[in-house]
């Protein structure tokens, strides 16, 4: 069970983020990789602390939040887990890589695994398209992925 | 003399286990005693041969390749620190075949130098170019790149020179210069490898951007999938400050300069010019409208140079050997030298710069060596997700702008996919429209709803519903997202779409019952 900072918390952290990066020019998307960082998420309750200190409305920043892919809602599991399914790696039997990590893993694309171990992502393009198919795990970068790897990388997250 | 061994931190090569080959290295070095450096270069791009060992001897560098970490006590054993042989023994690297023949200009170091080296960087050619450019005015420069006929690299062939003489002739309190390393495409990676194998060859490249048209600020957006290459950039802009190649003396100039590195957050859109400037602006990466054209009102409203970040890394060279040199390479309007990369099932895969102009056929037969599985290819996509797919009656095609224009697809960032007999085109041209829905950033309808409506449609010719009828809307709509979008996302699906579709007409048939489409 991943515990839930309380929104006093939240918000003072977020905050501190705010306030550390706001002086830059076109500070939202660094406030925000900032604060996915601190929380593994981007918490509703901070959003009024962001829209606040950078004069913008909370639509403005919940808009920017919803936006891009990276920003998540919810916290991730402990390792996260990004399989290519862009061209270049379906050339190479993504799919086939793809349906049998789902498998092993008991999880589909963007779920995560009910004891919290792993989120699975599609991701488009890891620029490692000369060694597909590729992966990243918790952002270490894993190419020509085959059976043996995929063995490995199952155990690395349920260890 | 302390032996030199170089191991490649470039994504590719850790992706293919080149962390735990240096790992081994260093482990074996101590337990022999053996006193020696162990230099993180960036790939020399044949990724078929990574993770691949050099080492310095006195005969010069010497390759083994591709090594995996149980071979490295067995290289050791067979002298390799003085080039004994083995049977990973490459040679002299520059004699690899797959490298020889190349043309490299702007990847000239990559893979040869320790990247955050500035010596290194300088005994190598480095710095020229804006040394020569701060001695001589403005336009001057403008003029070089201008008449070097190097033309935007992102995939837009825009002539870079034009763009950066009208940020100059436009007077401002703050101009910009915007490098796009937002590379999305599936089968690029040419940007990746210069930010991590020669960083300040861009940040060089940025600085006389800056000084040829008064921008004192820039910004390289890079995406958030390529984490290696944002701690590389990072570390290699603090080098560059502390040295005094950027801040408010660009070496002991009177110009000033400076730069900063943002992270992208997974928005494939933002790869377009305007997308991108609203996603620096802290906005949603919303396509805008031109005009106003960026060279005019850019990053917040000001002037803006926003280019490739090959084409950024392609201005030093020229600065420094001059614009006939680069001029000299290459065929028609398209001059100097194109980065392709080879990639998806391929046997040869990585990058290779040439001039100009080989035939596609030449690229993937005599380069690639054809596919990784052995079958015979079906098709090939030049210029990412957005391209079109070739099949092997216009092998002939060469690698020129204007050739792929008639030929109805593009060079886009110049990357080629690689598909075997086992592709299905139908599938291929559904994943199009799809992965257009996903990145869509909804602004204009063709885009936003066209990608929906033909996700649909190819779902109906799949299932052998009036497959012919289907095919004539498909077609309509692709006519409408071509011309109908604001952007090259929405308009430029249909060329993988309408490709699929024109040169592999027997995937979209209705499939035999015994075998119906999934």
């Amino acid at each position: 069970m991943i515990m839930q900072p309380a929104s006093t918390e939240i918000a003072s952290r977020t905050a501190a983020i705010v306030q550390e990066l706001k002086g830059l020019e076109g500070p939202l998307l660094p406030i925000l990789h900032g604060i996915q960082e601190e929380f593994g998420h981007v918490p509703q309750d901070a959003l009024p602390v962001i829209a606040e200190a950078l004069n913008i409305s909370k639509a403005e920043v919940h808009g920017v939040v919803t936006f891009y892919h990276d920003y998540r809602s919810h916290p991730a599991g402990r390792h996260v887990l990004k399989l290519c399914q862009a061209e270049a790696c379906q050339s190479m039997g993504s799919d086939a890589v793809a349906a049998k990590l789902k498998q092993l893993l008991g999880i589909g694309f963007h779920e995560t695994a009910r004891d919290g171990s792993v989120t699975l992502e599609p991701v488009y393009c890891l620029g490692l398209c000369a060694c597909a198919p590729s992966a990243m795990l918790d952002g270490e970068v894993i190419g020509r992925l085959d059976d043996e790897k995929l063995d490995e990388i199952v155990a690395e997250v349920r260890s | 003399m302390i032996a030199r061994i170089y191991v490649p931190g470039d994504s590719g090569a850790l992706a293919l286990g080149a962390e735990k080959v240096a790992i081994a290295i260093e482990k074996e070095l101590a337990d022999r005693g053996i006193e020696a450096k162990i230099v993180r270069n960036g790939s020399r791009g044949a990724y078929f041969l990574e993770p691949m060992v050099e080492v310095a001897t006195e005969k010069g560098r010497v390759a083994y390749g591709p090594v995996q970490p149980s071979e490295v006590k067995s290289l050791f054993d067979s002298g390799f620190l003085t080039g004994g042989h083995h049977k990973r023994w490459l040679g002299a690297p520059d004699k690899i075949p797959f490298l020889a023949r190349q043309t490299r200009l702007t990847f000239a170091r990559c893979g040869v130098i320790n990247p955050l080296s500035l010596d290194h960087y300088k005994a190598h050619g480095g710095l020229k170019g804006l040394q020569n450019a701060v001695a001589i005015a403005p336009a001057e420069i403008v003029k070089q790149v201008t008449e070097s006929g190097l033309r935007g690299r992102g995939g837009a062939g825009f002539p870079t020179g034009i763009k950066w003489k009208t940020v100059l002739d436009t007077t401002a309190d703050k101009k910009y210069i915007v490098c796009n390393a937002d590379e999305g495409d599936s089968a690029t990676f040419a940007d990746r490898m210069i930010m991590e194998g020669d960083p300040f060859v861009l940040i060089e490249g940025m600085a006389i951007a800056g000084v040829a048209t008064g921008a004192t600020k820039g910004f390289v957006y890079i995406r958030s999938e390529y984490p290696h290459a944002v701690a590389m950039m990072q570390k290699a802009v603090e080098a560059a400050r502390k040295a005094g190649l950027l801040g408010l003396n660009v070496l002991g100039s009177p110009n000033a300069f400076d730069m900063e590195i943002r992270v992208g957050a997974g928005a494939y859109v933002c790869g377009e010019e305007t997308s991108l400037l609203n996603s620096l602006e802290g906005k949603r990466g919303v396509v805008r409208a031109k005009p106003p054209l960026p060279a005019i009102q850019g990053l917040f409203g000001k002037p803006t140079v926003i280019n490739n970040v090959i084409s950024l890394a392609s201005v030093p060279v020229i600065m420094d050997k001059g614009a006939a040199f680069y001029k000299d390479f290459g065929m028609g309007r398209s001059r100097g030298t194109i980065p392709i990369q080879i990639a998806g099932n391929v046997r040869y895969g990585g990058l290779f710069e040439a001039a100009f102009g080989m035939t596609l056929g030449e690229i993937v037969d005599d380069i690639g060596g054809g596919t990784a599985t052995g079958r015979p290819v079906k098709a090939v996509q030049v210029g990412g997700p957005l391209g079109a797919y070739f099949p092997r009656s216009l092998f002939d095609t060469p690698f020129d702008y204007e050739a792929f224009a008639a030929k109805d697809g593009l060079i886009g960032h110049a990357g080629i996919t690689v598909f075997d007999d086992s592709a299905d085109m139908l599938k291929q041209a559904r994943f199009a429209m799809e992965f257009c829905a996903i990145e869509s950033c909804g602004k204009c309808t063709p885009c936003r709803i066209g990608s929906t409506r033909g996700v649909e449609t190819i779902d109906k010719i799949a299932r052998g519903i009036e497959p012919e009828k289907q095919i004539e809307l498909v077609t309509d709509l692709c006519n409408t997202m071509k011309f109908g979008s604001l952007c090259a996302l929405g308009g430029f699906t249909p060329y993988p779409v309408m490709s699929a579709i024109n040169h592999f007409r027997d995937d979209f048939k209705p499939a035999p019952v015994a075998e119906a489409a999934e």
